[in-house]
């Protein structure tokens, strides 16, 4: 019997486990990218040297925080989660407020966010970032 | 003579999948080359929750400031040592595009006097458009 040789040989590399493969890579960069922070709280800040226009003490509210969190407003402490109905109130009764924040040295950066979060909840929109003492 | 044709249909015909590789790996290089698009790679910052976050205007006339934990500053891709090299880069970053908004990436357990060191700093660079880079929450 004469052999006959197969002059078509159609071996295939399985390709079954392509989808697989793919899957886990696919798998592994949605979970490992991420995804840059693009949002924040906008503030202006005050340019250098301006000069010291006087403003009225009645038209300013003093916003201190010191190294553990405490809140001095007005010289009254206050809770954080209070500031944003406290703040509306007086911008009701003073549209032209205007917010100075301070912070000391020791201030952790978490409280400041969330005093200037509060302070935009109600609505401030003249905040000024008081410049921190010599000391 | 009724001859009850019976058909068995063994022949199932399910939808052809030899092309979910070929999708799959579209897929992929898809996310391969959209997700690589940032230039610098800044600090490992833990950023705080706020509510009253807006989007950055563009993406364009922006740069980013990190300043981790421990109080290291660093300034899209230089490393600031001395705070004072800051503000002649971010000078020169003003004179190159005037509506450049300055995107600060703190660490909420930060100390706010390495902040306060860059505020004055970049107040003394005349810019003052900066933007507090929190996770929307609240």
């Amino acid at each position: 019997m004469a052999l006959k040789k197969r002059n078509k040989e159609d071996v295939e590399i399985p390709s079954s486990s392509l989808a697989d493969i793919a899957f886990l890579l696919l798998i592994f960069f949605l979970v490992a990218t991420t995804i840059d922070v693009d949002k924040g709280l906008d503030l202006v800040l005050p340019p250098m040297k301006s000069e010291e226009v006087k403003i009225n003490p009645k038209n300013i509210t003093n916003l201190l925080i010191n190294d553990e969190g405490n809140v001095l407003l007005d010289n009254k402490p206050v809770e954080v989660r209070d500031i944003s109905d406290i703040i509306r109130e007086k911008l009701q009764k003073n549209d032209k407020l205007i917010v100075s924040l301070k912070t000391t040295r020791g201030t952790k950066y978490e409280v400041y966010i969330k005093v200037l979060d509060q302070l935009k909840r109600a609505g401030a929109t003249r905040i000024s970032i008081a410049e921190p003492e010599e000391t | 003579m009724a001859v009850k044709i019976q058909r068995k249909s063994e022949l199932k015909i399910g939808i052809p999948t030899a092309s979910m590789p070929d999708i799959i790996f579209q897929l992929l290089i898809f996310f391969m080359v959209t997700t690589v698009l940032r230039q610098y790679s800044g600090l490992k910052v833990e950023l705080p929750d706020a509510k009253m976050v807006e989007k950055l205007p563009t993406k364009r006339h922006v740069s980013t400031i990190w300043v981790d934990e421990k109080g290291r500053v660093v300034i899209d891709d230089v490393t600031v040592k001395k705070l004072d090299e800051l503000r002649l880069i971010a000078y020169n970053k003003l004179a190159q595009d005037p509506m450049l908004v300055i995107s600060l990436k703190v660490d909420k357990k930060a100390d706010m006097g390495t902040v306060t060191d860059v505020q004055q700093e970049l107040r003394k660079a005349n810019t003052l458009r900066i933007n507090y880079s929190a996770i929307p929450a609240g």
